[in-house]
């Protein structure tokens, strides 16, 4: 590979980053999320992502693909955990997940909206099929964006609410996440028969991402349908895996791995927020734990940005607000 | 790993017989069977049979572009064939011109002429050129590397991008006597050829010849293989349609890290290099 050093304004500044001359032959793939009238859908907006040849800052401009999406997270119900800083800004709207989602996207422009099915999980609220149908519903109703649905993790009970809330958006071809090595077949099965594109999930480990895909491809999904999702690691709490692995990944689609060419997402807002350093009150020296917060999710979000992620699950909006003028910067 | 299926060339029985019939449907199918196993090229051989060896090499291209779009290798040292299949071949999705020496003592500029047939067919059209000169095919490690140099050399001076070349470095049947110094020798000259040029040329063997004659032949090819591709090997004329041999390419590439591990990287292996 070679470098040369050229220079970019960033933020107003000149900064010398190296520039990369090298082509690649392969390229990430180009996945657009949501469904207008025209397609069969409802939603007034679509998102694309993808479309990579080269990585983030490499090559010319046409190298750089998409820019990359904040998905912004709203909870389908209640958050009892989250921290003040956080807490403060959707309090107002805590109840009612479809509220919510407008707040979301009337008051911060949020392009994509995460809808994460955390209260039918049986160690929280274990809410059933029947409260995230019409959570979905309401979400769909109230805002015209694309949707992320993301199960609740506990294998058993994302089998029996998911496949409700998969054909509950069917024909607005949502992202319904997540498939894994040990729990992908009904997930995949749903997600094909209602035409959605699909998360696939590894714990930080390239090795068993790559199975997933080739797991639910070998189900009959389509490649260019997935998109892929590693457990995250914020800022502190083991981001250089979580760095090095979507870096990895990155390169192998550059190389022509078509089962590592998907976009990839990555949730940053829950695992920024449970930083101590994020949220805790009591800590002289620290700074205003009002500003640590969003800042920490902000960096964790931009640090994964440059390994070559496509989507970013977030949270606070002042962090968004630095990602978003971060991301329009570099992909000008 | 480019690999390039051997099926299609007129020494083996049933092609020759298809030639000879003017049987479309053998060549279709075998170049059926070879794309879904794997193979990025289809060479194409004639072999010695046809006494109208241009008009067959164009039957041979045009029955294979009837059923599918892989990539073609022409076969031939005769130029008149290269020459008359370029005039069907599509070199839209690549194509390689198979194979010239350094040079020929009824030929000097034979390389030349290679460079020159790859231009006019295409940005995507590429050669072997084989370390071998009007001497003959050399026995030790120096002259072959010498021979790559000229060649290489030859391909600069002409603004022929290193990428589109392909250095075949000749295996020779290891049953044959004295013969069993050569492949430690492809090896050594290997090493030294991938610096040649930045990038490097590509690095091909015609993988079967090592095993003419002998016993155990899957098991002969299939361990060179497994020893060629970390001094650099990055093709090979192969019959692809051998599994155990497309298990080792897919295992050695993953072991030199060219491709990410899953537990299912077998089975994966041809699906992901397809072209």
């Amino acid at each position: 590979m070679k470098l040369e050093t050229g220079y970019k304004k960033i933020g107003g500044f000149l900064m010398a980053v190296p520039q990369i001359s090298d082509g690649f032959t392969g390229s990430v793939n180009r996945v657009t999320i949501g469904a207008t009238k025209d397609s069969g859908g409802t939603r007034t907006s679509t998102v694309t992502v993808g479309g990579a040849r080269n990585v983030v800052y490499g090559g010319s401009k046409g190298d750089a693909g998409e820019k990359p999406i904040v998905a912004m997270d709203v909870l389908d119900s209640r958050p009892e955990d989250w921290p003040d800083a956080l807490a403060e800004v959707y309090k107002d709207v805590f109840d009612s997940p479809a509220d919510w989602a407008k707040k979301c996207v009337e008051e911060f422009g949020a392009e994509l909206i995460c809808l994460k099915f955390e209260g039918i999980h049986p160690d929280k609220k274990d809410l059933d099929a029947s409260h995230a149908v019409r959570v979905t519903e309401e979400v769909l109703k109230a805002v015209g964006v694309p949707l992320v649905l993301w199960d609740c993790g506990n294998d058993e009970k994302d089998n029996q609410v998911m496949p409700k809330v998969s054909e509950a958006a069917k024909g607005e071809n949502v992202l319904l996440g997540t498939a894994k090595e040990d729990n992908y077949k009904a997930l995949t099965a749903i997600a094909l028969a209602d035409g959605h594109h699909l998360i696939t999930h590894a714990p930080l480990d390239i090795n068993i991402a790559k199975q997933v895909n080739i797991l639910v491809s070998d189900m009959g999904f389509p490649l260019d349908k997935i998109v892929t999702f590693q457990a995250t690691g914020a800022l502190g709490y083991g981001i250089e895996y979580a760095y090095s692995i979507q870096e990895r990944q990155r390169l192998a689609a550059l190389g022509g791995d078509k089962m590592m060419a998907m976009p990839a997402i990555c949730d940053v807002g829950y695992e920024s927020w449970r930083a101590k350093e994020a949220k805790l009150a009591d800590a002289p020296g620290w700074g205003a734990v009002g500003d640590r917060g969003p800042m920490w999710e902000a960096t964790t979000a931009i640090c994964l940005l440059q390994a070559g992620v496509d989507i970013i699950r977030m949270r606070h909006p002042r962090a968004i607000a630095t990602v978003k003028n971060f991301i329009n910067q570099i992909w000008q | 790993m480019i690999l390039i299926g051997e099926r299609i060339n007129g020494m083996f029985t049933d092609v020759k017989k298809a030639i000879a019939e003017k049987n479309k449907q053998v060549i279709a199918e075998l170049a059926k069977k070879q794309t879904e196993a794997g193979a990025a090229y289809l060479d194409v051989n004639v072999g010695t049979a046809a006494a109208d060896q241009e008009g067959t090499m164009q039957w041979l291209v045009e029955s294979i572009q009837e059923t599918c779009k892989t990539p073609l290798c022409l076969d031939s040292q005769k130029t008149g064939v290269i020459a008359a299949g370029l005039k069907v071949a599509s070199a839209e999705n690549g194509l390689i011109l198979n194979s010239t020496p350094l040079n020929k003592k009824t030929d000097e500029e034979i390389l030349d002429k290679y460079i020159e047939m790859a231009e006019q067919a295409g940005p995507k059209a590429s050669i072997i050129a084989l370390t071998m000169d009007k001497n003959g095919v050399p026995q030790d490690i120096n002259t072959r590397v010498a021979i790559a140099a000229e060649i290489v050399q030859k391909a600069m001076e002409k603004g022929f991008d290193s990428r589109r070349l392909f250095i075949d470095t000749i295996v020779l049947p290891v049953k044959v006597p004295n013969a069993q110094v050569q492949p430690g020798n492809i090896l050594a000259a290997m090493d030294q050829i991938r610096y040649l040029a930045d990038p490097p040329p590509h690095m091909t063997v015609g993988l079967s010849n090592i095993s003419q004659g002998a016993a155990e032949r899957s098991l002969i090819n299939r361990i060179f293989l497994a020893m060629a591709i970390p001094h650099g090997l990055d093709s090979a004329i192969v019959d692809v349609l051998d599994e155990k041999l497309m298990n080792v390419v897919a295992t050695a590439e993953m072991l030199m890290n060219k491709q990410i591990y899953s537990d299912s990287f077998l089975k994966v292996y041809t699906a992901i290099n397809k072209p």
